[in-house]
């Protein structure tokens, strides 16, 4: 009788050492969520993270719902459901530009040596950053969400739908990160980054139905609010949110957001390689 | 006994600027190797190339029997850094550095937690676990950046000048902590503006000045090379100095330099009348003399001797 006891293999330094020349791909998926830990540690202890991406647009509704709301939707309480959907479209490209700035700074500082002189994947802090930003864009969500809910916004559609609403803000948000990545990793100065951030952010903005109804705007800015991704990403959430038309905007928003990813994802891969 | 880092030709280049041009050594395992020179003369560059942080523009080098370009991963997998500016994650605090570390060498949660834990307390930051490295003393980011770099316990550790800027009580402490992992078998390789520092725990010294290795052996073979005795002449009040190193250097064999802060010039004697040929110049020079005496050199007389007496940031001599 023959009995092999197998015992359950350490994973210590030892094995690591017998590791093959490249990293595999479960190893790579364990590296990336080390990093997510630690870039979700780090929110812990730095929750201004978190907080540039909530806070901002927390005024930015008590501005608009109170002191514009009145003269751009007739009422207050309209124009609150209109403006909120716009927030939270807001909340992701907010939420991604931190993806930038916090890629921009790794580099600058001396613990991108200490990972590259281990035997990690080249990807991980790449797939790391953006897995944890994830995770930071859903609680963004659920902030403003909660935010919006206390001062009155009430949702008129079924469950299914505001979930499908927040499958697309994160599916925009992530689109966006990889914007913001390859700003952060192509731009050396974390200031630089920060102002880039802004520059092609406030016209993506406020060039959408995001705060007001494109139709009232003059005949150039109404061409490029309507094919600008935050109108159409905004009007579906709008539709999944509070009612309306939600299939024309969805196709013409996912259509973006792929574009997006197909672009950008590479483009900030090949600047990550080159620098890391 | 095998070499833990083999080192061929070792060429870099940034620009027109050859900061590494042609370095070949061999540390023996579990043997300390100093790298010693000034701020500049390469010594950065070489580790950051057999820590696979940077390529070599010509030459080879094979750490712990693998060749720092082809196998990188193995390379990465057998050593240990620690960088010149500490290579910690100040945005997260000490304990969660060490675990993370762990997480990507993939040791088990449980491995990872009890190792760092492990090592906080052998390095005694237990209390400052959940802190934050920037909030740490010098001392204890040092003392972070090393026990980060243990968690993969590494065949082959290197530390880019590990002590500076820190006092002198934190140095002897990390010192102690070196002397710890060498006695473990541990093979180090430290750069160093600091003779003492070298001295204190290299088994060999290499001396590199302008991307070249000048002088190599133990602190007392490098002594040797520059003679037995020093020659140390203070000058009275208002003598030039550079003027009497000049009138000296024409006595020796060797080049006399200048020690500003002590008022010193001090000259090699490498041959039998150098001595006496020296009195002579200072007699004839008819410069006046506070004191003069022979002594065995330290090892920054020995560098300043074989690098020329090049002055260097941070340092007082020269």
């Amino acid at each position: 009788m023959t009995a092999t006891l197998l015992t359950p293999p350490d994973r210590t330094g030892k094995e690591v050492r017998a590791a093959a020349r490249r990293v595999g791909p479960r190893a790579a998926v364990g590296h990336a969520l080390a990093i997510a830990r630690r870039n979700l540690v780090q929110l812990r202890y730095d929750p201004s993270q978190l907080l540039d991406a909530t806070l901002m647009p927390m005024v930015f509704t008590l501005i608009f719902v109170y002191v514009f709301g009145g003269a751009i939707g007739g009422n207050q309480a309209d124009y609150r459901q209109y403006l909120i959907p716009g927030i939270m479209v807001q909340v992701a490209s907010f939420a991604a530009q931190v993806t930038g700035v916090a890629l921009n700074l790794d580099f600058s500082t001396g613990v991108m040596d200490r990972f590259r002189s281990l035997p990690i994947a080249r990807s991980a802090v790449l797939s790391g950053r953006i897995l944890a930003d994830l995770c930071r864009l859903a609680l963004g969500q659920a902030v403003i969400l909660l935010f919006a809910l206390a001062i009155g916004f009430r949702m008129h559609t079924n469950p299914l739908c505001v979930l499908g609403a927040l499958a697309l803000l994160m599916l925009y948000g992530l689109s966006l990160s990889w914007i913001a990545a390859f700003v952060g990793l192509a731009i050396r100065s974390p200031q630089a980054v920060q102002s880039m951030g802004f520059l092609w952010m406030i016209p993506l903005q406020f060039g959408s139905s995001m705060f007001a109804d494109p139709g009232t705007m003059p005949g150039w800015l109404q061409a490029f609010a309507q094919v600008n991704p935050t109108t159409l990403v905004v009007d579906t959430c709008r539709g999944l949110l509070v009612g309306g038309p939600v299939a024309g905007n969805l196709f013409g928003a996912l259509a973006w957001t792929c574009g997006i990813l197909a672009v950008f994802a590479p483009l900030a891969v090949r600047q990550y390689t080159r620098r890391a | 006994m095998t070499a833990a880092i083999e080192i061929d030709g070792l060429v870099k280049e940034f620009g027109r600027n050859r900061a590494v041009d042609g370095v070949s050594l061999t540390v023996p395992a579990g043997t300390v190797l100093g790298l010693l020179g000034p701020n500049g003369a390469g010594k950065t560059t070489i580790v950051r190339m057999l820590a696979t942080l940077i390529r070599p523009d010509g030459g080879r080098a094979r750490v712990a029997g693998h060749d720092v370009v082809e196998e990188a991963l193995q390379v990465r997998s057998r050593i240990g850094l620690t960088g010149q500016y500490a290579s910690v994650d100040e945005s997260i605090p000490g304990w969660d550095n060490l675990y993370m570390i762990g997480r990507l060498l993939r040791l088990p949660r449980r491995r990872a937690r009890a190792l760092a834990d492990e090592l906080l307390e052998r390095f005694r930051l237990t209390d400052a676990a959940r802190r934050l490295p920037r909030d740490y003393s010098g001392g204890m980011r040092r003392r972070l950046d090393l026990a980060a770099s243990l968690v993969g316990d590494p065949e082959v550790l290197y530390l880019d000048e590990p002590t500076t800027g820190l006092d002198p009580r934190s140095r002897n402490e990390l010192w102690d902590m070196v002397r710890d992992l060498v006695a473990r078998g541990t093979t180090v390789l430290l750069t160093t503006q600091y003779m003492e520092e070298a001295e204190a725990l290299a088994d060999r010294i290499a001396v590199i000045d302008r991307g070249r290795m000048i002088a190599g052996g133990t602190a007392a073979e490098l002594r040797a090379r520059v003679g037995g005795q020093m020659l140390r002449v203070r000058p009275g009040d208002g003598a030039d100095l550079a003027d009497v190193a000049r009138r000296l250097s024409a006595a020796g064999e060797g080049t006399a330099t200048v020690d500003h802060a002590e008022g010193l010039v001090c000259l090699p004697l490498a041959r039998p009348g150098d001595l006496t040929a020296a009195v002579h110049v200072l007699t004839d020079s008819g410069v006046a003399m506070d004191a003069l005496d022979t002594h065995t050199p330290s090892l920054d007389e020995v560098f300043l001797t074989l690098t020329g007496g090049v002055p260097t940031e941070g340092r007082t001599t020269g």
